[in-house]
This record gives C-alpha cells, sequence and structure tokens, in this order.
C-alpha cells in the first residue's frame, strides 16, 4: 500500500516529466512577464504616491503638528508641480456659527455667474467646466424640475421663466455623510459638510446618495493653468483636489470661516444670495426666514437642508 | 493527554502539507485542453488587468461613467455576482435541509460557484475605486469603519464572513475526503445552516445599499430585497446546470437526473415569480405617473429621445418569458441541450435587469433630472472581461482539486487511497507504470 500518495506522483516516465516540468517553466516564466508588462502603468501612477500621503491619517485624527506637516507638504508638492506658492489653511469652525443660505428667485436672472465665481474660487478643472453650482432654467408656475433645463443657451432672463441655481444644501440630515463607508465626509458643527480629500475611497457611494446633484468626482486630476491656480486655500474646501476622490461645495469655508462671503455671492450681480449666521438674531437670513415664505428642496425626502428658497410677494 | 494531541496536530500538519501539495499540483496538471483553457482565461485575465492599471493611472475618465450616471458596468456586474454567490447556496437547502443524501456532493460544487462568485464581486467593487491603494481605511480598527450607519459597511462583513464560511466548509469536507474519513457533523454542520442566512443576507444587505437611498425613485422600493433573492435564485441554480452537464462531459463524478432535476424545480419557479415581480413593477411606475417614475419610463420606453436602455431591458423581458416558458415545458428539460439553452437564456436575462438594467437607470435622469445617457467604454468591458475570466480561472482551478477527491469513495478508511492516486492521473500513464 502506498503510505502518501503525493510523494511518489510520477513513477515512471522521466524523459515526459522533466519536458513537462520544462514547459511548465517556460509558460511561468512568459506568464509572470505577461503580468509584469500588464501591471506596468501602475509603476508610473505610484511615482506619485509618497509614503507619507499613503499613511495619512484621518482628519479628525491629526494633531495640530500632523496637520502642520501635512499642509507643509501638501504647499511644497504644489510648488514643485506647478510653480505657485499657494497657502492652505485649516479652517476651523467658529463657535456660535451655523451657517444658512437663502436665494431670491424672483431676482435671479440666470447669468451663471454664481457658477463661474464658483468654477475659478474653488480651483476646478478647466477642461470639464466644473462647478458646484448648475442653474436650472424652469417653467413659470411650477416647480416640477422635471420641466427644468440646464443647458439653456440663449440671452437671459426669458420673461417666461425663471432661473434657480442648485448647489450642496448643507442637510442637517446627509445621506451622504451616513453611507460614506470610511468617514471620509461629515457634517461640521457650522453646518458645512465637508470631504477629507486624503481619505476619500473614491467609491461613489455619496454621490448616488445625493438627492441634490450636489457632489462631484475627481475623474481625472483636475487641470487647472498655473496662472489661473487661486493660491488661497483651505485644506477642507478649495485646495487643488487628487485624482479619484469626492468634492463638493463647502459655502467657500475659507473664506466664510474668516468673515468673508462664499464666492457665488459676492459674484452675483442681483442680489438674489443671502449668506448668514442662522444662530444669530440680528442676520439678514434671520431677517429673510422670518420674513419670507421660504421653502426648502426636495423637502418630502427628509434631508433637512441649511439652503432656502423664496420669492418676493 | 497533550501529548497525543499534539501528535495528532503534528499528523494533521504533514498530511494538510500533503493536501495542499496535492491541490497544487491537480490544479497545474491536465490535458492540452485543459492547458488551452487556463491560458486563454489567464490571457483575458491579464487583458482585464492591464486595462485597469491604465484606468487606476488615468483616472476613471477611462470609463463611460460621469457625475451624472456615476455606477455602471462595474457595479451592475457586482450586484449580479453577489447573487450568483447567493444563488450557490440553493444546493445546501435540499441537501441538508431536507436530508437529500444524493445533493450532498454536489453542494460543494455550489460552493465553490459561490467562492469564485465572491472573489469576483469583490474585484468589482475594487475596480469601481477611485482610490483601491486606500483600501485599509476600511479596515476596522486601523481605518475609520463606517458601522453600523452605512450599509456598505455591511455588506463588507458579511461578503467577506460569506467567503470565509464557504471556504471552511469546502476546505473541511475536501480535507476529510482526502484522508478518506467521514466529516465530523461538529465541525461543518453548524457553518452549513449558517451559510444558508447568510448566503440570503448577503443579497438582502445588498439591495439595501440602493433601496436605502429616498433621492433615487427607482431603487427605493420594498420590493428590491425579494426580487434579489428570486432573481439570485435563477441565476445561480441555472449555471450550476449547466456546470453539472458540462463536467460530465469532462468526466467528472457521475451525476444521477436527481440533483438536476430539483435544480430544474426551482429555476421554474423562480423565474416565474420574478416575472410577476417585474410586472408588478411595471405597473405601479406606469400607472401611477409623476416624475418619480421617470426613470422606468426612461428605462422601458426611453424618456425625452433618450433610449439606449430600452433594447437591454425587453431583451431581458425577453429572455426571461422564453426561458420561463421552456422551462415550463417537460420535454424541453428533459434534453440537455435545451435545458442548457433555457438556462442561459435564464441566466443571461437576470445579468442585464440587475446590472445595466437596475443599476444605470437609477441615474438617469439624475436627481435635478438631467438626460445624460452611459454607455461602458472599451476599458470597462476589457476590464469586465478580465474580471470573469480570472474568476472562472478560479472555479477551474477549485474544481480541479475538487473533482478527483469528491471521486473517492465515502468515509471510508485509508485503503482506498492507493486506488484513487491512480485513478485520478490520465489512465495512459497509469498502464505505463
Amino acid at each position: 500500500m502506498i503510505e502518501t500518495p503525493a510523494q511518489n506522483p510520477e513513477p515512471a516516465n522521466e524523459g515526459g516529466m522533466t519536458r513537462r516540468t520544462a514547459l511548465k517553466a517556460l509558460g511561468a516564466t512568459l506568464g509572470a512577464a505577461a503580468f509584469a508588462q500588464a501591471i506596468a502603468p501602475l509603476t508610473e501612477w505610484t511615482d506619485n504616491l509618497t509614503i507619507d500621503e499613503y499613511l495619512q491619517k484621518h482628519y479628525k485624527e491629526m494633531s495640530p503638528v500632523d496637520m502642520a506637516m501635512v499642509i507643509a507638504r501638501l504647499q511644497t508638492e504644489t510648488k514643485e508641480e506647478t510653480g505657485v506658492d499657494v497657502h492652505i489653511g485649516d479652517y476651523r469652525p467658529q463657535p456660535g456659527v451655523k451657517f444658512g443660505y437663502a436665494l431670491n428667485l424672483s431676482v435671479c436672472v440666470g447669468c451663471r455667474r454664481c457658477a463661474k465665481a464658483c468654477h475659478i474660487e474653488n480651483n476646478h478643472d478647466r477642461p470639464s467646466g466644473n462647478s458646484y453650482i448648475r442653474v436650472l432654467e424652469m417653467q413659470k408656475g411650477s416647480l416640477d424640475l422635471a420641466k427644468g433645463r440646464v443647458n439653456y443657451d440663449h440671452a437671459v432672463p426669458d420673461k417666461e421663466k425663471f432661473y434657480m441655481p442648485v448647489q450642496c444644501q448643507q442637510c442637517d440630515k446627509p445621506p451622504c455623510v451616513s453611507v460614506c463607508p470610511v468617514e471620509a465626509t461629515w457634517k461640521e458643527k457650522d453646518g458645512i459638510v465637508v470631504v477629507d480629500y486624503n481619505w476619500c475611497i473614491g467609491c461613489r457611494y455619496c454621490e448616488a446618495a445625493c438627492p441634490y446633484h450636489a457632489r462631484r468626482f475627481n475623474w481625472t486630476k483636475p487641470q487647472v493653468p498655473a496662472a489661473e491656480i487661486n493660491p488661497d486655500q483651505g485644506y477642507l474646501s478649495n485646495r487643488l483636489r487628487p485624482q479619484g476622490v469626492m468634492e463638493k461645495c463647502t459655502f467657500c469655508l475659507h473664506r466664510s470661516r474668516q468673515g468673508k462671503l462664499p464666492a457665488c455671492l459676492e459674484a452675483c450681480p442681483t442680489g438674489a444670495r443671502v449668506f448668514g449666521n442662522l444662530l444669530d438674531p440680528e442676520s439678514e437670513i434671520r431677517w429673510v426666514l422670518q420674513n419670507k415664505r421660504v421653502f426648502v428642496l426636495k423637502e418630502d425626502v427628509g434631508t433637512q437642508p441649511s439652503f432656502f428658497y423664496f420669492f418676493d410677494e | 493527554m497533550s501529548n497525543t494531541a499534539s501528535a495528532a496536530l503534528a499528523r494533521h500538519g504533514t498530511s494538510y502539507a500533503r493536501f495542499l501539495w496535492k491541490a497544487v499540483r491537480d490544479a497545474t496538471d491536465g490535458s492540452a485542453w485543459f492547458y488551452a483553457w487556463m491560458i486563454l482565461l489567464t490571457s483575458l485575465a491579464l487583458v482585464g488587468l492591464h486595462a485597469w492599471a491604465v484606468q487606476v493611472r488615468d483616472g476613471l475618465v477611462v470609463t463611460g461613467m460621469s457625475d451624472h450616471v456615476s455606477w455602471g458596468l462595474y457595479i451592475a456586474n457586482f450586484t449580479f455576482m453577489v447573487g450568483l454567490a447567493a444563488g450557490g447556496v440553493m444546493m445546501v437547502i435540499p441537501a441538508y435541509l431536507y436530508h437529500d443524501h444524493e445533493m450532498h456532493d454536489l453542494t460543494i460544487v455550489g460552493e465553490l460557484l459561490a467562492v469564485a462568485a465572491i472573489v469576483m464581486s469583490l474585484c468589482f467593487v475594487v475596480v469601481d475605486m477611485g482610490r483601491p491603494e486606500r483600501f485599509w481605511h476600511l479596515i476596522p480598527g486601523i481605518g475609520r469603519f463606517n458601522w453600523p450607519f452605512s450599509m456598505l459597511t455591511w455588506d463588507v462583513i458579511v461578503l467577506n464572513g460569506y467567503l470565509a464560511l464557504n471556504l471552511h466548509i469546502c476546505g473541511y469536507l475536501l480535507y476529510m475526503r482526502f484522508l478518506g474519513r467521514k466529516p465530523s457533523p461538529r465541525w461543518y454542520l453548524p457553518f452549513v445552516y449558517l451559510s444558508i442566512f447568510w448566503a440570503i443576507s448577503i443579497h438582502t444587505v445588498t439591495a439595501f445599499l440602493y433601496s436605502g437611498l429616498g433621492g433615487r425613485p427607482l431603487w427605493n422600493t420594498a420590493l428590491l430585497a425579494p426580487r434579489f433573492l428570486v432573481t439570485a435564485f435563477i441565476a445561480g441554480p441555472a449555471l450550476i446546470v449547466v456546470l453539472l452537464f458540462v463536467l460530465r462531459r469532462l468526466g467528472g463524478v457521475p451525476i444521477g437526473p436527481k440533483p438536476v432535476q430539483v435544480l430544474v424545480n426551482i429555476v421554474r419557479v423562480t423565474l416565474l415569480i420574478n416575472l410577476l415581480m417585474v410586472a408588478s413593477e411595471l405597473f405601479t411606475e406606469l400607472y401611477s405617473g409623476g416624475s418619480h417614475t421617470a426613470s422606468g419610463h426612461y428605462l422601458f420606453f426611453g424618456l425625452d429621445g433618450a433610449h439606449a436602455l430600452v433594447p437591454w431591458i425587453w431583451s431581458a423581458v425577453g429572455m426571461g418569458v422564453v426561458s420561463a416558458l421552456m422551462f415550463l415545458r417537460p420535454g424541453v428539460v428533459a434534453r440537455p441541450v435545451w435545458l442548457t439553452v433555457a438556462c442561459a437564456l435564464a441566466f443571461a436575462g437576470i445579468w442585464i435587469e440587475k446590472g445595466m438594467g437596475l443599476i444605470v437607470p437609477a441615474f438617469i435622469p439624475s436627481t435635478l433630472h438631467e438626460i445624460v445617457e452611459y454607455s461602458p467604454s472599451l476599458v470597462e468591458w476589457q476590464i469586465m472581461a478580465g474580471i470573469w475570466a480570472f474568476g472562472l480561472l478560479v472555479l477551474t482551478v477549485a474544481l480541479k482539486i475538487a473533482l478527483p477527491i469528491l471521486r473517492q469513495p465515502h468515509g471510508e478508511e485509508t485503503a482506498a487511497t492507493s486506488d484513487c492516486v491512480v485513478t485520478e492521473q490520465p489512465k495512459a500513464r497509469a498502464t505505463h507504470a
């Protein structure tokens, strides 16, 4: 009886055995070579991936020292890649502040300057013309989005229409935040929903979950000519984004957390936009909420936006 | 006492090494046809791997996806594969719950299919990620695992758990067979029962991934999870029936007519239930109307001149109806060729319905009702072909390892082992000896 089957595999036929082994070895070598060839593009990509970046901790787990080092690294990398000296700040929420935004649909003329200002302020990819704001041309007498059009191409305003810019609604119950498997996106104390670009794995579940088409994915490395780069940057907002991660409107937190207004508001020629602190009873946004009949978009999905729309009487 | 225990452990150490060595040998040795098949699959897998490497370097811009349709062919296939993996367990239910001993051997085939399908589904998730190298952010403890809030974290748990369960059950049963010993129920039966519930959980959780999103009306239906389960129990058994025919042709385990009959009965019923569910979804969409039914309209009839998915979904419905009719005719089911055609139709129909027919239309129109269509790019097709080839590679290797062991007689003492060593090699060589 043969005790151990595996130890006596080929009782005879030595020549066939060696030929077979030689063929197998040849096959394995060719296979390994083909494998190396197949994954070659990966090595070109990893040239740009540093160990520090790879092992970087989650935003909330970084100490001030960690953060300073990360920011220094990012600024140096930007300098090396583009030749531009940028300043990246880690702007934190201010106590006693919760931001709210309101938009007067009676006044908006659909000129899309807000979308353009967003594009420039936030260092968006130039070839795709990306922006966090989409302006819908809506039919008068209806709030049905299905009757709206984004790609209108004529002199504005059309008297038969009204215009409705849509951007991140900074929901109090944001579906994008709960679905994220790695907590790469969260709601800050001042109500702004942010993304840690160095933590996001790029699964795009948040993009599927958002009812407002407010999130954008970096399908490729964003291209911004050096001369057009906005050097005033926030770590959680408009710094140059990496490829393969999500991004979104942050109410320009690098501006708003320093007491400035969002770029889209400053660009608006009609004064349709009102921005401010919802916790401050004297703020203009509170006046709007108290004196205008405001509504929120898609109230039925239960997201509780901090972005309000209204019409003048 | 500890001496005997450690001696037993040492014995297992050497015999398990022999088991693994035999597995490697079986997996790399075979006829010219076997080598041709493996080379074909390897080449396809490498084409896919290369396409993926290009995608990682250049970004997902090389796919057909956009901010409007942000999931496409990859997630479609992922969803289908989870179903296939759950469907593999259909072999287990009759075998163990109803003590059907003829099915026992074949459960291993079903579980190996489940293993291959889970591996494929995990591959499809990885290729969909924008930053695959950051997968460690998902590992509890060192990353930040958003459990229990994100359904995706539930999916990570149940899919990996299911993979481990099936690997354990198959591995244990095959090892015991290799030793020529009767498997101890203590070491596998609890896991078998667990895997039945687990199979249902993987597909339920995957359905919740979509049905929990209030902003996507097409997915936001309670029918999604039951529908997923029913379609899983079409695709899984249909594939196993075909697989059994192929194995019989290749001289694998002798298979009686009964297991095939059990599977045919399952597919016959689940095909009809699925058609009922599709019809009731369609009715609800069409009769009520309103803008939240726009995706359904787009899928079945087109919307504002955009109708890229209409041919897909109607061919899926057509395949479903034709295969259901075929399964209802005893004359068709009795003939392997026609039964294979019916199974292939059912399988392809479900692949479309659950993939391109379910994932993509939820994004069209977008949440702001813009209509941007999607069609997969060449890179996406290449990556998909590569993953399918890799999955078939895993399945082939697994079956190649399992079948010679399954051919060994049941639960007798080691006397029989020398005999089966000879039979597992090609006959010509044995006679040379």
